[in-house]
């Protein structure tokens, strides 16, 4: 006999660990940047090749809980939160990964070196730039505790606060992102013109990086209006 | 239940033919009064034993999914709980079910029809439950009864038999009874996020408004048994109270029950390790206590209403067969609600333990601090319905309390589809119950007053 239940078909699978799930995963791809510049400053091309393919798994996967938390998420589901904005939230997160697996593409592809002089900087606009990603996991992560306040009260404030952390960590960011390009405006006169323009390209993603982060925030935001 | 139907057909073909042709109403209840009073126990039985094994499973789900109480635990809270609340609080819709639809006046000169009627009514909505659970529709045991009786009544004897504006009320508290509901979980949900969850120190919190919902669960039960259930338990002891008086009994009982909640209250401790994965692990810990009384409830509820769909057709029956007539007047036997206590806990401990275990697996997305506020939804509006003498369906009852939380934007995802399914269901149910029953009405009429 089949046991069925109308309670159970009532409750739909919860899109709220998937997108966590894929937000890990996301994270995981800008975290693995930092070692693939070590071996590409390193001019350790192997190794950096070996951290791209870690990358493009990592981006995969997130890719698969995509979409299949878009295919679980049919119109007839009743959520506390706007289907829309939990979709547009997913597609603002997967762009990260989009970002972090271009970066290491372009720079694996023509084997891109960064002068030796700029390292430290371009180190520290890097590191900023996943910090603020890992900012955004820390909010992500928040929805569950959400859920559980019904969308209410302190757990609000709680996450706004966290939010305006990450715009905070973003505008770091920016910061580094004008002080690279200055830098590397300084020395483009002595570089291959064609590296220079891809190097400019390569500022311009890791800056996606960040921005891409902080929008998870605003979307997580409007989430939580209502 | 074929064994049942054969065994009729036999005692038929060895009838003796002289006596058929003179067969006149009151010789058909004399000379097989027996007979038709074991078919109708056997068939009472069966429902109150699908009752146990399936619809109850639906009831403690919840409880079970939340990891509030093992499938162990539930069955033992189940067959208390369920058996105390058909017993005491299920006389009312037992009376409904038994002679509020059909109108007793249509059948006085043939009472012999109200038995083949209710025979039939019951073998038909064992029958369509069977159909049903076996293709997995989400079909409701009162609803099939209901159809059941209103069919072989409005066709079979006549369209004045039927009580069309109890019938009215009846399927009006199908629509509201959800609604309710849904309406009450919502509130409970919401006084939860009010007192407890929006602050910065829900744990602590949790310990000290736990308890008046304790009370209330408690309360409510208390007050349903005295005003309602009282009565046709104890009815020749002319035991009778006033409203203040059942009010302050029930309040003491309610504040026992909160007193023992409170001790168990005191023995959940916070875990650090776990409030670092989910700062409210340790208060949904504070609301599984809670559960365990809303659980108790719940199965009271239960028990309270859906037994009658077993037992009242089976209290009809024998009304007629024991005095040869249909007087409203008489009293129900309570031998009669202690059977579908029995099947019921029967059902539980054959099948239902089965049952419990699968939905319990299933329903794993609510949180005790949900399964709470849907249970106790579900159960006050279920109790209410018993008090009122009204037969309606606890699962649609408790979708609709799910749903009511899940406006308290408190559910992750609620898929709306199973309200269409469940709308569905009812078009389905009403017009296959009445058509089973109308063919089985005739059928046993053939049979025995050929």
């Amino acid at each position: 006999m089949a046991i069925t239940s109308p309670i159970h078909k009532l409750l739909g699978r919860s899109p709220i660990k998937p997108l966590q799930e894929h937000m890990v995963e996301v994270v995981k791809c800008a975290e693995l940047l930092e070692s693939f510049f070590d071996a590409s400053f390193a001019n350790d091309w192997p190794h950096a090749k070996a951290v791209y393919d870690r990358i493009c798994e990592s981006e995969n996967r997130a890719d698969d809980i995509k979409k299949q938390l878009r295919l679980h998420l049919p119109k007839s589901f009743f959520m506390p939160v706007s289907r829309t904005d939990l979709l547009e939230l997913l597609s603002v997160q997967d762009h990260i990964a989009n970002s972090a697996r271009d970066i290491a593409g372009l720079m694996v592809g023509r084997s891109t070196t960064i002068p030796a002089a700029a390292h430290a900087l371009w180190m520290d606009f890097l590191k900023s730039a996943i910090a603020t990603t890992q900012q955004a996991l820390v909010a992500i992560n928040e929805l569950d505790e959400l859920l559980e306040t019904g969308f209410s009260g302190q757990e609000i404030n709680f996450v706004e606060k966290m939010i305006e952390e990450l715009d905070e960590l973003e505008h770091k960011t920016d910061h580094f992102e004008r002080q690279v390009r200055e830098q590397l405006f300084n020395l483009e006169a002595e570089l291959p013109p064609v590296d220079v323009m891809f190097l400019y390209k390569i500022i311009e993603i890791i800056g996606d990086l960040a921005d891409n982060a902080e929008r998870v925030g605003g979307r997580l935001q409007l989430l939580l209006a209502r | 239940m074929p064994n049942a139907s054969a065994a009729d057909y036999n005692c038929c073909s060895h009838a003796n033919p002289h006596q058929l042709l003179q067969t006149a109403p009151m010789t058909i209840i004399a000379e097989h009064g027996f007979l038709l009073l074991t078919l109708a126990c056997l068939f009472g039985f069966f429902m109150a034993w699908g009752i146990g094994a399936n619809d109850v499973a639906n009831a403690m789900g919840t409880s079970v999914g939340s990891r509030a109480l093992t499938v162990k635990q539930a069955i033992m809270i189940a067959i208390v709980f369920e058996f105390l609340g058909a017993y005491l609080a299920g006389g009312e819709v037992t009376s409904t079910i038994r002679k509020g639809i059909i109108d007793p006046a249509a059948l006085t000169d043939r009472p012999e029809l109200l038995v083949f009627g209710m025979l039939a009514a019951l073998l038909a909505a064992g029958t369509w439950l069977l159909i049903a659970s076996l293709k997995g529709w989400p079909v409701s045991t009162t609803h099939s009864i209901v159809g059941a009786i209103v069919g072989f009544a409005a066709v079979g004897i006549s369209v004045d038999a039927v009580h069309w504006g109890k019938v009215g009320k009846i399927v009006a508290s199908w629509v509201v009874s959800p609604l309710l509901a849904g309406t009450l979980s919502y509130a409970l949900f919401k006084s939860v996020q009010a007192l407890i969850l929006n602050h910065a120190d829900p744990f602590i919190r949790a310990k000290r408004y736990i308890p008046f919902y304790m009370f209330a669960v408690g309360f409510l039960m208390a007050m349903v048994t005295m005003l309602k259930g009282l009565k046709h338990v104890f009815k020749d002891s002319d035991l009778s109270m006033s409203f203040g008086e059942s009010a302050l009994y029930a309040a003491g009982v309610g504040l026992v029950v909160a007193l023992i909640g409170g001790y168990f209250l005191s023995r959940v401790k916070e875990n650090p390790d776990a409030d670092k994965d989910n700062r409210f692990s340790s208060v949904e810990r504070v609301f599984g206590v809670l559960m365990v009384f809303t659980a108790c409830s719940m199965a009271f509820a239960h028990g309270s209403n859906d037994v009658a769909n077993a037992v009242g057709p089976l209290a009809a029956i024998v009304g007629v067969i024991k005095s040869g007539a249909i007087a409203s007047k008489t009293v129900m036997p309570s031998w009669i609600l202690l059977l579908g206590g029995g099947g019921i806990v029967l059902g539980l401990a054959t099948y239902g333990f089965k049952v419990m275990a699968t939905i319990g697996r299933k329903i794993t997305l609510l949180t005790p601090s949900r399964g709470f506020a849907a249970e106790l939804g579900a159960a006050g509006t279920v109790v209410l319905a018993s008090a009122t003498g009204l037969p309606i369906s606890t699962t649609h009852t408790l979708v609709g309390a799910v749903l009511g939380v899940g406006f308290a934007r408190g559910i992750a995802a609620i898929n709306l589809q199973v309200v269409g399914t469940i709308f569905m269901s009812w078009l389905i149910t009403l017009p296959a119950g009445a058509g089973l029953s109308i063919l089985f009405f005739f059928v046993l009429k053939g049979i025995f007053s050929a």
